[in-house]
């Protein structure tokens, strides 16, 4: 039927060398893929919090378990947190209006808060009075703020790369935003699943 | 117009009613099942009839429509005929919903109800252990505790309501231990009175196992930290094989204990030759 | 349409070098053979351990293999079938291969996600057999409940827990790239409800990927914290709950049971009307039904659960909703029946296949519908009624499918046909194979036979040897295919591009397809099952 008509362009040698070359042909779907990600990404928080919760409801605290949370290092987190996602929001702004030197400030910014919060965190771990393998509560704490650490302490790496790549010359510019764009679509996703962990873990 | 028209409708009416009575009379006749020894098997037998029947309608009618297609609408080789344009068709499509729509709603209210006599939707009152605390120094996971589910006693219908007799079971890896608290009698075997209702208090030593008694089409899993609950009456006097159902480890094949019904007497003897505990006022109520 | 020779198997010799197979492509027919060629070399090695356990219960007694080993082989048997047979192929393999075609794009919406995809199974297969060599597999059956996983071989069952978040891993990125394919890569022109119905089949079923499979991942790290680090989240010694295990793993592990059929539902779906030579009846009620299916499938795990000290209120829930996914599931099958009749039918391997499977689906799905009525299950459950539901689905169903498949797209992918007689000679041995295999095994189950077991009663054992018979009429079964595929890959009739007269695209180019699918625009198909007597509508 179309047997004759010739092959497209690129021989075969060629598209298995150029890694762009696919995303070449159709508009860059990049960050929807990367939101699709999110979506599992928070089914396994969610799965967690069921877990938590289910605890709750049927497990009492083992005889002589303690398992007591102090709100105000929480309470300050979850506002640096809250902070960071708009200073993000504020880089991807600048960048937008191709302001490289106010974008690369910003990024800093949500960098430091970032990181404060997972100092903060790990004050609060060393000041806890139960320890990971003490009881189901001091484990499933552990383990959904350790999971959730752990995004953190990725996003920040990321925000410290994009910051070095943002520079001049560098990768990120306003022509090449997805890299920040993704990271802020990240941010934004981490900060939420902490809000949710904030309310159920510490104020439920 | 007197004669009957034998147009496609009809056609597919009488077939339908022929499938109907096949599926009915093969419920009625095939027996897949051991001898029912319990109150509740024969409820369970009752269930199974009505789904052996509308599975064996269902089947015999899908697999002849297949077959009916392949034989009637085959290509013969050679020709290169094309089939008709058709579709889709709303009201066929909507029926295509409603029967099933309708038979699995018949079916999930009809298992209620059974399950609801085999006292499944009882709430876990646990009364036959209430009075135990007093007598017996509660152990680990003793009375007291929560049960969490399983299946409550229900009296035998037409009949007053009988006190179930307490029987605490332990599983471990790989036996069933069985203790009659009331008579202070620990057994490897289950030996239940025919025609009151027993009450097993089910905890687990180790890992998750389950108890399972064929002919009493019962089962429930026996779970570490969640003592659950399984009340029945036996009917038919005999032994039955009690089969742990829940993969525990090497010799979960080999975790087996045996049931064994008696006459009430036969029972009372056994309690009466077995127990430390003589001719307290605990182990008479156990005759009575 | 040539018809001498395969109309480019010259020219496209290039970019289909064997080398290519063994390396990271990003061509996503590659990586479909690629999924597809790995996935039967899984499915052998589960077959065989299969063929361990029947002979194993042949004797009542434990005689062919110490208990443990049983249990390793079994746990391994599922494992395998389920996560490095059945998902890879009839997801990663077809859907690599068929969506490209079906939006008409020329690759995937991100080639080296999917290489990446790939790449994971292989060493996640590798690692969990070398769990026999490293002490010991899992003992603890596919569901590795928990404390009895927490209490056997640590080693064998950590590997499990890696193998599987690997294979989960590779899942979730394989469902990002066809969910992004399906609905953002389609050919400019071409609408949703114009899409083959594979393509729902697989949007419908990479959801349900992405919203349960990460939970099992959750869940099995917490398992292998409670291993490793001595927590206590499952464990009743330490204040856990086992029970909420449970409740984690079927609410990926039911979803699961649907992530295996949905996409044979497509296939089916596909095969049917070219052979029939008639539309696709009911293409809107189908796609309704798929995301109904979707749907309930997310709201029904604890029927794995109904002796677990589930509450009544959960246990009435969930009969209720489990027997309502009779409802779209029957919609799909009387939508198949009725796209026979009145058809044209070609009565080839294809289709015998495909019949084969509406014939055992049927009978599982009847048997699932009673396991879904509490108090029926209540007898059932953990016996061999259960082992053979759901074998009737996943061998009569979605096996049969992939059988069907095979059958059905060889020309496309080779360039050459099947042989017929053997492929007939291959479905009937199938067929009854598994009749004579797991339709006994309903009768074990209701008279007293637990499933897991190395040892049974004596009186079970004429009806195992029947069944340890119909296993061995399946794996013989497999001769007449393994030589068909390959004598034909080099003695087969030449098929030409389109050797079934089909619509969907995937048969609109050469076969086998250039390296970027099309020698030009790739087509705009509106009507892919515009068959019949009206006049095909394909521009
Ligand atoms: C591809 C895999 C697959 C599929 C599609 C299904 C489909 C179904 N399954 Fe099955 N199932 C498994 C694989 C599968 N299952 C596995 C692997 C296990 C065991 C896991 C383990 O413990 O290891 C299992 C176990 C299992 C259980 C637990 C049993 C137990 O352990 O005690 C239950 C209980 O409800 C169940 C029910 C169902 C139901 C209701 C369907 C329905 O989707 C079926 C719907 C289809 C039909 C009904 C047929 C077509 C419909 C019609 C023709 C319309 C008319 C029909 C009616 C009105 C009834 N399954
Ligand atoms: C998902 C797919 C799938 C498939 C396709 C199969 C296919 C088969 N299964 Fe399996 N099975 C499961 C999934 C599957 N199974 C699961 C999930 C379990 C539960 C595990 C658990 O409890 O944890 C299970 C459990 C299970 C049991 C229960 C074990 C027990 O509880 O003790 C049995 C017993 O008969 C069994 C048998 C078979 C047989 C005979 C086949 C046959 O259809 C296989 C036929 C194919 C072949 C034989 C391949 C051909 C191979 C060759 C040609 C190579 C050489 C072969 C030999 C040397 C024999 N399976
Ligand atoms: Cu105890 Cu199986
Ligand atoms: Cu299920």
């Amino acid at each position: 039927m179309t047997t004759s008509l010739p092959s497209p362009s690129s021989g075969p040698v060629a598209s298995e060398h150029s890694a762009a070359e696919s995303t070449e042909h159709h508009p860059d779907h990049r960050l929807f893929g990367l939101a699709t990600f999110l979506v599992a990404d928070g089914m396994t928080f969610a799965g967690f919090f069921a877990a938590y919760l289910t605890f709750r409801a049927v497990n009492p605290l083992p005889e002589g378990a303690v398992y007591e949370l102090e709100l105000l290092l929480p309470s300050i987190n979850t506002l640096l947190l809250l902070v960071s996602s708009f200073t993000f929001h504020r880089a991807g702004s600048a960048l937008k209006r191709d302001d490289r030197p106010l974008c690369r400030r910003w990024l800093l910014v949500t960098a430091i808060l970032g990181l404060s919060f997972l100092a903060a965190q790990l004050k609060e771990y060393f000041s806890l009075p139960f320890g990971l393998t003490d009881n189901l509560y001091g484990s499933t704490f552990y383990a959904i703020t350790g999971f959730h650490g752990l995004h953190v302490t990725l996003g920040s790496l990321m925000i410290l790369i994009i910051w070095w790549q943002s520079r001049e010359g560098g990768r990120v510019s306003s022509q090449n935003r997805f890299p920040l764009e993704a990271t802020e679509l990240y941010w934004h996703f981490v900060d939420g699943v902490w809000v949710v962990l904030y309310g159920i873990l510490y104020l439920l | 117009m007197g004669t009957l028209q034998l147009t496609p409708r009809i056609i597919t009416l009488f077939i339908g009613i022929a499938l109907v009575l096949v599926g009915l009379w093969v419920g009625q006749n095939v027996n897949l099942l051991p001898v029912d020894a319990s109150v509740n098997a024969p409820l369970y037998d009752q269930l199974f009839k009505v789904l052996f029947s509308i599975g064996t309608t269902l089947f015999i009618g899908i697999v002849g429509m297949v077959v009916y297609s392949l034989m009637r609408f085959r290509r013969r080789s050679g020709t290169v005929t094309e089939g008709a344009a058709v579709e889709g068709n709303l009201p066929l499509e909507i029926l295509w919903t409603a029967i099933p729509a309708v038979v699995v709603l018949f079916v999930g209210i009809y298992s209620f109800d059974i399950y609801d006599r085999m006292g499944g939707m009882v709430p876990m009152h646990d009364h036959s252990m209430a009075g135990m605390e007093t007598m017996h120094e509660p152990e680990a996971s003793g009375p007291g505790q929560k049960t969490w589910a399983g299946i409550s006693s229900v009296s035998v219908e037409g009949q007053p309501p009988v006190a179930a007799v307490p029987i605490e079971v332990t599983a471990m890896q790989f036996a069933f231990i069985f203790r009659y608290p009331e008579a202070d009698i620990i057994s490897g075997e289950l030996h239940v009175p025919a025609g009151q209702p027993v009450s097993l208090r089910m905890t687990a030593n180790d890992v998750i196992h389950a108890f399972w008694v064929p002919e009493f089409r019962l089962k429930q899993d026996i779970i570490p930290g969640q003592p659950t609950l399984l009340s029945f009456t036996a009917t038919r006097p005999g032994s039955y094989p009690i089969v742990c159902a829940e993969l525990c480890g090497a010799y979960h094949g080999g975790m087996r204990s045996t049931v064994i019904v008696e006459p009430p007497e036969e029972f009372a003897n056994w309690v009466a030759k077995n127990s430390p505990v003589k001719a307290t006022p605990a182990s008479a109520t156990l005759i009575s | 349409m040539t018809l001498s020779t395969p109309s480019n198997l010259a020219d496209t010799q290039e970019h289909l070098r064997w080398q290519r197979y063994f390396g990271f492509s990003t061509d996503h027919k590659v990586i479909g053979l690629q999924y597809l060629v790995c996935g039967f070399l899984f499915y052998f090695i589960g077959g065989a351990l299969a063929g361990a356990l029947r002979t194993e219960l042949l004797t009542p007694i434990s005689d062919f293999m110490p208990r443990e080993v049983y249990n390793e082989v079994l746990t391994m048997h599922g494992t395998i079938m389920i996560f490095l047979w059945i998902v890879p192929v009839v997801n990663g393999a077809f859907g690599n291969y068929l969506i490209p075609f079906y939006v008409g794009a020329r690759d995937m919406a991100y080639p080296r996600l999917n290489a990446v995809a790939f790449w994971m199974i292989p060493p996640a297969g590798l690692l969990l057999i070398s769990s026999y060599f490293l002490g010991g597999a899992s003992q603890s059956g596919w569901t590795a409940y928990p404390p009895l996983s927490l209490s056997t071989a640590a080693t064998g069952q950590v590997i499990w827990i890696l193998s599987v978040l690997l294979l989960g891993g590779s899942s979730i990125f394989g469902a990002i790239n066809f969910v992004a394919t399906v609905l953002k890569m389609r050919r400019p022109g071409l609408k949703m409800m114009q899409l083959p119905m594979y393509c729902w089949a697989m949007l419908g079923t990479s959801i349900l990927v992405l919203l349960s499979t990460p939970v099992l991942a959750g869940t099995l790290v917490l398992l292998s914290f409670d291993i490793v680090a001595h927590t206590g989240f499952f464990n009743p010694a330490m204040g856990g709950n086992a029970v909420v295990y449970q409740h984690l793993f079927w609410f990926y592990s039911h979803p699961a049971v649907y992530i295996m059929v949905l996409p044979a539902f497509g296939l089916v779906s596909e095969i049917l009307p070219v052979h029939a030579r008639k539309p696709l009846f009911g293409y809107t009620t189908m796609v309704y039904s798929i995301m109904a299916i979707v749907f309930l499938g997310l709201i029904v795990w604890a029927h794995h659960m109904f002796t677990s000290g589930t509450p009544p209120w959960m246990r009435l829930f969930f009969t209720i909703a489990t027997s309502f996914i009779a409802v779209p599931t029957g919609i799909k099958f009387f939508n198949w029946l009725a796209t026979l009749w009145g058809g044209s039918i070609s009565l080839n391997t294809a289709v015998m296949f495909s019949c084969g499977f509406i014939v055992n689906f049927v009978f599982g799905g009847i048997t699932g519908v009673a396991l879904a009525q509490v108090p029926f299950d209540i007898h059932v459950h953990d016996t061999y009624f259960v082992v053979g539901h759901f074998h009737y689905i996943v061998y009569g169903g979605t096996v049969f499918v992939i059988f069907a498949s095979m059958y059905h797209w060889y020309p496309k992918v080779v360039g050459r046909m099947l042989n017929e007689p053997l492929g007939q000679l291959h479905f009937w041995l199938t067929f009854i194979g598994l009749n004579l295999c797991f339709a006994p095994q309903h009768w074990l189950g209701l008279n007293g036979m637990p499933r897991r077991v190395a040892e049974y009663d004596p009186q079970f054992q004429f009806i195992n040897q029947l069944s340890s018979a119909g296993a061995l009429l399946m794996a013989v079964s497999t001769l007449p295919f393994l030589i068909n595929v390959i004598w034909s890959a080099y003695r087969g009739a030449v098929a030409g591009d389109n050797p079934w007269n089909a619509l969907t695209p995937e048969w609109l180019t050469s076969s086998p397809p250039p390296e970027h699918n099309w020698h030009g625009e790739a087509p705009l198909v509106h009507e892919p099952y515009g068959y019949g007597l009206k006049s095909p509508a394909a521009s």
